[in-house]
């Protein structure tokens, strides 16, 4: 019964939630559902970080990957048509292929994770885990010093900058295709 | 009795393979964009974890995470315009039928 603590209920609900709506995020033949349960999947891993004591990681999960990156996806649902089923799901050879690589891929990396014998002081509790300052995030961010990190922020500035000039310009209907 | 680190590891190399099965299986863009976004997931929850039990001290899993959060919205705007414009085009979007570069 030692194991039945509240965190380690929490832990196996939320681990249950990520593989369950993990499994039928890919197995699900309508795809506006299977857009529904990447949004659990991605909520349970907000929960996951939350557990950690990760706050701030949470919400930018849930504001950008909830909020921001599955109502992308709903959008392109919504304005490809004939996208309700996915008929061809049941494509025989390439769902065995898939199966197996994933069989003998988890087999492989699990047994490497088990046999590799973590010691056992990473066992920290977790509600004893520190939440991360908010100003410390904030000076590491915007630091210039070793172990802080402008210049990947500036470059995932120019990276979105990028990305918005980049889509507009794909996504443009050009006139030659529209005749 | 506390969660070891290799349950929160094990989670994690789960959800990658459930990714790398739908990026296999799936024959529909938005799909494989779907089973991507389940693999960085994987990867964040790995460095998230190794930053908390290995290293509690440093922010370093912390702050990658959020620039992988970063990248995938990024990598998402842009492959759903190029899924529009690949629509637009022909009028599907199953990843066989794309197979030339130049239409």
């Amino acid at each position: 019964m030692e194991y039945l603590t509240a965190s380690n209920i929490i832990f196996f609900i939320l681990a249950a939630a990520i593989l369950l709506f993990g499994i039928l995020t890919v197995t699900s033949t309508k795809i506006l559902r299977a857009a529904t349960y990447l949004f659990f999947t991605l909520f349970s891993i907000a929960g996951l970080y939350l557990q950690l004591s990760y706050e701030f990681l949470a919400a930018v999960q849930l504001s950008v990957y909830a909020g921001g990156i599955v109502i992308l996806i709903v959008f392109a649902i919504l304005l490809i048509k004939g996208l309700g089923e996915d008929k061809e799901i049941n494509l025989g050879q390439r769902r065995i292929m898939g199966l197996v690589a994933a069989i003998v891929g988890s087999f492989t990396c699990a047994i490497t994770i088990i046999k590799f014998g973590f010691m056992p002081e990473y066992e920290i509790a977790t509600e004893m885990a520190k939440s991360v300052d908010m100003k410390l995030i904030g000076t590491t961010l915007m630091g210039t010093e070793k172990f802080e990190y402008l210049l990947p922020f500036e470059a995932a500035s120019i990276l979105l900058l990028a990305c918005i000039v980049g889509s507009i310009a794909i996504a443009t209907k050009s006139k030659e295709v529209n005749k | 009795m506390n969660i070891p680190v290799e349950a929160y590891f094990i989670l994690s190399t789960l959800l990658f393979f459930i990714g790398v099965y739908g990026f296999v299986a799936r024959k529909n863009l938005i799909s494989i964009l779907m089973s991507v976004e389940l693999v960085l997931n994987a990867a964040n929850i790995n460095f998230v974890v190794a930053n908390r039990f290995l290293y509690p001290e440093f922010m370093e899993g912390h702050i990658y995470s959020l620039f992988v959060i970063a990248i995938a919205a990024a990598e998402t705007a842009v492959a759903i315009s190029i899924i529009i414009n690949v629509y637009r085009q022909k009028r599907n979007i199953d990843a066989k039928s794309i197979n030339e570069l130049k239409y």
